[in-house]
């Protein structure tokens, strides 16, 4: 295993940031921690980074205990924090040279695992990090966590913020990484991300919802789901909600998700409500759950 | 039935030193229109929205935005938009009662006003119990709920939304959409930029930006067809992976964080 966490607890005063969480990444792994803002995904990463220590649990990286062998741990792992932590009055090039020193290496002898990366930059390496772009800035977080070859990586939301086509980029380079042996442990909102994982941990409130394939995950909703639309979204949504019926109604995309709460649920009767509703172009098909489906269920 | 236009931009463009960032735009948005403002980082989008504001004045090109000139109106359109951002939007050290009342007061409206309005959105939002809580205490999901309903207070004609749903959960981001439709179903414009492109779905309209300038603009379901795509995202991959090089990409980008600064800097109606 190259995560091993069992029963760590953390709270700051009055919240509970993390309550009672086991789970293992194993080695070589591409793990996703999937959840919004304040489920507690930076305060798992400060434990296992070592820069925190837990209430109570224990936890190790890399087959190092975060508390007692927390210097090792700092040699074996690369972390990028979600909030951009570089120099930002160094260089690119300065500030990858600086990390690689303060490992005892250099960017010669690591050159081949972020060469992919670096070249990116490389145009802009003497300007310095404060100026960078988003884009760029997020590439030269990831040279800097990767320039001393580390076992385990973790990323803490390296997509927030970020365009879908800069998202979809930094994901094929993670997968890229995976196949050089790096265990990956990667947090994001976008529930979408989450299929591109080995697997997921889904979380909220400090405590884990689920833990699987994001394939196993879906099979795990428990209703039947229908696609609806209508010619008005906002009166669909209203009346779906006001259906005596309705389990759930979620707009997604083009359409609403509905599950109904009867087994013998027939869509034509809920077609026959729309119209009643003077809602027109109604379609009501069965359709596949999401990640975010799941998500949203689990988290009722 | 011909709706009233609440912005029209033409050819409004802004240049930083020799780079453009915002080139020639053109284009419309109706009365009661969910409107999508879509682009990589570093398209231009934020500048765009700066001008349409009122906090950047334009290089040329020409805008109204609620019936007021960019150039000229720009207080006047700063009085006639609500605008709530991600980034800032309410302040944290201030209650939850405290804001309501600050920003009920930046907008002139009447003690009295501003008193039947916080009962209203305190009722509506279910905020009973933290009416005297800092908002810092508040959750994400939370806050923005209650910025968006802030930045109605004064009833503007439209509203800009600059990425009002990242890092918020699932579950909130659709009942923040759900404020939005309705919103819009009350006749107010909302113009919005998202990362999240099955929000992109529910707008009336989108506009995709790439280096600078509109490369697409049309009701979600007919930009699916004209690109061949299945979904917004789709869309969105073929037309934002632009073959152009990084440089100037990474230049806007300079520029629109120094924006931002100046942003932060500026009155509190320029939130």
């Amino acid at each position: 295993m190259s995560i091993t966490i069992s029963n760590i607890s953390k709270s700051y005063k009055e919240v509970n940031a993390l309550n009672n969480i086991s789970f293992e990444v194993k080695k070589g792994e591409l793990f996703g921690l999937i959840g919004p803002d304040g489920a507690g995904k930076t305060t798992l990463f400060r434990i296992l980074t070592t820069l925190l220590i837990a209430d109570e649990g224990e936890a190790t990286v890399a087959g190092f205990d975060v508390v007692n062998d927390y210097k090792s741990i700092r040699n074996h792992v690369g972390y990028m924090p979600g909030r951009f932590s570089l120099y930002q009055d160094l260089t690119v090039e300065e500030n990858l040279n600086f990390f690689a020193t303060i490992f005892g290496t250099t960017i010669e002898e690591n050159y081949d695992l972020i060469k992919d990366i670096y070249v990116q930059i490389e145009p802009f390496k003497n300007r310095r990090a404060g100026k960078l772009s988003g884009g760029m800035k997020q590439k030269l977080a990831l040279s800097c966590a990767l320039i001393h070859k580390p076992k385990v990586l973790f990323l803490d939301e390296p997509t927030t913020g970020v365009d879908p086509v800069s998202r979809k980029e930094f994901w094929e380079m993670l997968k890229r990484l995976q196949q050089k042996g790096i265990t990956i442990l990667v947090s994001t909102p976008y529930m979408d991300e989450a299929a591109l994982c080995d697997r997921i941990a889904l979380i909220q409130d400090g405590k884990i919802l689920e833990i699987d394939t994001p394939e196993e995950i879906v099979k795990h909703y428990p209703k039947t789901l229908y696609n609806v639309r209508a010619n008005k979204m906002y009166e669909l949504i209203e009346n779906l909600k006001g259906y005596e019926h309705q389990y759930s109604v979620y707009p997604f995309g083009e359409f609403v998700h509905y599950s109904d709460t009867r087994a013998d649920f027939d869509p034509e009767a809920l077609k026959q409500y729309l119209e009643a509703k003077k809602l027109t172009d109604i379609i009501i098909e069965i359709t596949e759950p999401t990640i975010e489906d799941t998500f949203m269920e689990l988290a009722k | 039935m011909k709706k009233e236009n609440v912005i029209q931009a033409k050819n409004l463009t802004k240049k930083f030193g020799d780079f453009t960032a915002v080139d020639a735009i053109t284009f419309e948005v109706g009365q009661g229109e969910i409107f999508g403002f879509l682009g990589a980082n570093g398209a231009g989008k934020t500048t765009a929205m700066k001008m349409l504001i009122g906090i950047s004045i334009p290089t040329s090109g020409a805008a109204e935005v609620a019936n007021f000139d960019v150039f000229t109106q720009a207080e006047e359109i700063k009085k006639n938009i609500g605008y709530m951002s991600q980034k800032f939007a309410l302040y944290d050290d201030l209650t939850v009662k405290e804001n309501i009342t600050f920003y009920g007061g930046i907008y002139g409206l009447s003690r009295e006003r501003i008193k039947e309005k916080r009962c209203q959105l305190v009722e509506e939002l279910g905020l009973q119990e933290v009416v005297d809580e800092l908002v810092s205490s508040l959750p994400l999901g939370w806050k923005q709920k209650l910025a968006f309903s802030v930045a109605l207070l004064h009833e503007p004609k439209i509203i800009f939304l600059d990425e009002p749903t990242g890092g918020v959960d699932p579950i909130t981001r659709r009942q923040f959409w759900e404020m939005i439709y309705k919103t819009a179903n009350d006749g107010t414009t909302v113009f919005v930029t998202t990362h999240y492109m099955d929000e992109a779905e529910y707008c009336d309209r989108v506009s995709i930006m790439v280096n600078g300038k509109i490369e697409a603009l049309d009701t979600p379901k007919k930009l699916k067809e004209q690109f061949e795509a299945e979904t917004m995202n789709d869309v969105f991959l073929k037309l934002a992976r632009s073959p152009s090089p990084a440089l100037p990409k990474g230049k806007g980008e300079i520029n629109s964080n120094l924006n931002e600064y100046e942003l932060k800097k500026s009155s509190p109606l320029g939130r």
